[in-house]
């Protein structure tokens, strides 16, 4: 029974002693911070050049920074961040990330069997990974894992793809990615090349039934959207002037698609 | 031979020498032969000749293309077909040279044999190693006349042959020593002679007693100079460099150190074999001993075959398949540090000194599970690294805890892997680390270009 006891009242003592110290001891939170704090995504990436989502919210309570350095911020808290603060903010073009490959397993070809560590960097050093095409994703999501928004899925098939409305446009897939497939294209271009092969046509179609074979038909059919730089034949978009949707049925290895 | 050098940890896996007893046959002639510009460390040879050019046997084929570089002779004589791209063992593209043999197999003017090589200025001698093409015959490829110039300010006193052999199915050297030690310990003097050297030890793992009694017996022959013959516990990887100096000499190679730091160079028995050729023959390194075996294969051996002969002329010449069996994985060295191939066009390099083919059932897939901190892999590190503490590490991409852990002085010779009983995939992982780190290392030293010597 006094045992009952003694824990009783040490546990009232320290208590009362833990609610003076937080009082006299306290850190004033900026009111204004913490709301500023809420406004932000909360992953933390980094990519504001900040320490974190804490950190760049204090910076822009002081004045050392504008809104708008946060890429992954959704465009309407962005806004009211800077109603709250009272700055203006400069409406830019949300970007989104492609992975630019096709090539799953309904079409790249393999030339060995990886069985090591399931991470795309891993398997790197073992020979580049197991696809014929050197250039494809190796499909073992290192991107998806690195995404703080859980916007990357590992297809089935083994080939990762984004989803546009989840993902907001912060770049740390394009680092992670060991073949660098992934670019941050605008969000209103519906249709890319997803093939980053640089090789001839016939070789990288030998290797990938999706491969962009550089025949120019999207080029011929929307010159002002479409071009292929020298030598390289593979198809680019002119991001400046995304072409329509209707365009990706003129491909017939269907590589440029939504 | 009452003492018996070894070294700290290490592993014993089944030995399965069974070509031993086999001697060394020449391979046949091919029509074609693939021959990589790049088959050692370094810059790739520049090449030589263009596609239509004919070529002779033992002419160059490349020329060193920088100081670690070396020449790359051609295997037979023919035409050369084509300049291109083949695939290397590591699974990577390797610029290389198509020659059609003619079949008439017609040698170049052999360069001038130097028998009085006693006498013989040692920068004349290190010039005809540089000029045949010599790289460590062992698996890494190391530029041999590099290794026998003496980097400034070291000074060496001994050197090592390693006759060890520890991977398990190869025999390769271990014939060699058993049918030409002569020319091995002419090749051993000659490198002795280049690099100023009086203590000359061969290390043989002691399950070679007829190699170690043989070349005991040769060597006392060759009284000048006097080269010692060291057998060593049967214990892998008794054959990688640091781990062969301290077992020969008791000294510890630093922590990112060279052997020369302790004064000590390391050679193959191949390589010497081929400093003796090349000096006394004149003969440029156009060919190796090479130990085709595995269990799928009716008559494992081991042959003579030129540079460029592909996998899979080297497995027809093995006999072929059994009746009924197949391949479950082929892999380019021994089981333990070879890599697997999936293509039968790679060719014969200067540091193949295995083809081992396994049998479908033979190959075990472990999945990786969590370490169990047993410590296992401490205790059979060679190079007494923490493996398991260090894969946690690197599944959690600390790759400068890793660094703090001395990762970058992993050999990655497996034995950690071995005897993992997890299963763990833990060389993968040292190796994902170390290209990391070294990126890492590479970015700082090219971000201030002068570091202040003695900075490690």
């Amino acid at each position: 029974m006094s045992t009952l006891f003694i824990i009783i009242l040490v546990g009232l003592i320290t208590g009362i002693a833990i609610a003076i110290i937080s009082r006299s001891f306290g850190v004033e939170a900026n009111p204004l911070e913490e709301e500023v704090k809420a406004l932000l995504p909360g992953a933390n990436c980094g990519g504001c050049g900040f320490p974190g989502c804490a950190g760049y919210a204090k910076a822009l309570v002081d004045k050392s920074a504008r809104p708008g350095a946060c890429a992954a911020q959704k465009p309407e808290d962005m806004k009211k961040m800077a109603a709250l603060l009272g700055a203006s903010v400069d409406t830019r073009e949300p970007k989104v990330a492609v992975v630019m490959c096709s090539g799953d397993d309904h079409h790249a070809t393999r030339q060995a069997q990886y069985n090591g560590i399931n991470n795309c960097r891993d398997a790197m050093i073992v020979a580049a990974g197991a696809k014929t095409c050197t250039f494809g994703c190796l499909g073992l999501g290192a991107c998806a894992r690195a995404c703080p928004f859980g916007a990357i899925e590992i297809t089935p098939y083994h080939l990762a793809t984004v989803h546009k409305d989840l993902c907001r446009g912060c770049g740390k897939c394009v680092q992670t990615c060991p073949k660098k497939l992934i670019r941050l294209v605008p969000k209103s271009a519906v249709i890319h090349v997803h093939c980053s092969n640089p090789l001839k046509g016939p070789v990288k179609f030998k290797a990938c039934k999706a491969a962009c074979i550089g025949c120019g038909k999207c080029v011929k059919a929307a010159p002002e959207n479409m071009r292929i730089d020298g030598g390289i034949a593979l198809a680019q978009i002119n991001y400046g002037n995304p072409p329509p949707e209707e365009l990706a049925s003129v491909c017939p290895t269907h590589a440029l698609r939504k | 031979m009452s003492k018996i050098f070894h070294f700290y940890g290490g592993v014993h896996p089944q030995e399965a020498k069974v070509s031993r007893g086999t001697p060394i046959v020449d391979a046949p002639l091919y029509p074609l032969y693939t021959v990589p510009l790049s088959m050692h460390i370094g810059a790739p040879a520049k090449p030589l000749v263009k596609a239509g050019d004919t070529v002779l046997r033992g002419q160059p084929l490349g020329e060193p293309a920088s100081f670690v570089s070396s020449y790359v002779h051609s295997p037979t004589s023919g035409k050369v077909k084509s300049l291109g791209m083949c695939l290397g063992p590591a699974g990577t593209q390797l610029p290389c040279v198509v020659i059609e043999a003619d079949g008439e197999d017609k040698a170049a003017d052999p360069m001038p044999p130097l028998a009085d090589w006693r006498n013989a200025d040692p920068a004349i001698l290190r010039q005809r190693v540089a000029e045949a093409g010599i790289v460590g015959m062992g698996g890494a490829a190391f530029p041999t006349p590099v290794k026998l110039s003496i980097p400034p300010g070291k000074s060496i006193d001994t050197l090592i042959i390693n006759g060890v052999e520890c991977e398990p199915c190869l025999t390769a050297d271990h014939r060699l020593m058993l049918e030409s030690p002569r020319m091995i310990l002419e090749g051993v003097a000659i490198a002795a002679r280049i690099l100023g050297v009086k203590n000359i030890f061969i290390g043989i793992e002691n399950n070679k007693p007829d190699a170690i009694a043989l070349l005991t017996r040769e060597a006392a022959a060759f009284s000048d100079p006097a080269i010692q013959v060291v057998p060593l516990q049967v214990r892998y990887p008794q054959g990688a460099e640091k781990q062969l100096i301290y077992a020969i000499t008791k000294r510890q190679v630093p922590s990112g150190g060279l052997p020369a730091d302790v004064h000590c160079v390391v050679q193959n028995i191949g390589s010497s074999h081929a400093i003796g050729e090349a000096v006394l023959k004149g003969e440029p390194l156009y060919q190796r001993i090479t130990t085709v075996t595995g269990s799928p294969l009716a008559s494992p051996g081991n042959w003579r075959f030129r540079v460029g002969t592909s996998y899979g002329e080297a497995l027809k010449l093995a006999g072929g398949l059994r009746p009924g069996a197949s391949i479950g994985k082929m892999i380019s060295g021994g089981p333990m540090m070879g890599m697997a191939v999936y293509s039968q066009e790679v060719p014969v390099m200067k540091n193949t000194s295995g083809i081992l083919v396994m049998a479908p059932e033979e190959i075990f897939q472990y999945t990786s599970k969590a370490c169990l901190r047993c410590g296992r892999c401490n205790d059979a590190c060679p190079m007494q690294l923490m493996p398991g503490i260090l894969s946690v590490q690197i599944e959690n991409e600390r790759f400068d805890d890793a660094q703090n852990w001395h990762v970058m002085d992993c050999i990655e010779c497996g034995c950690c892997a071995f005897i993992c009983p997890a299963g763990r995939p833990l060389v993968q992982h040292m190796r994902r680390a170390k290209s990391e780190v070294g990126a890492k290392l590479r970015a700082q030293k090219a971000q201030k270009p002068q570091p202040p010597k003695g900075d490690k």
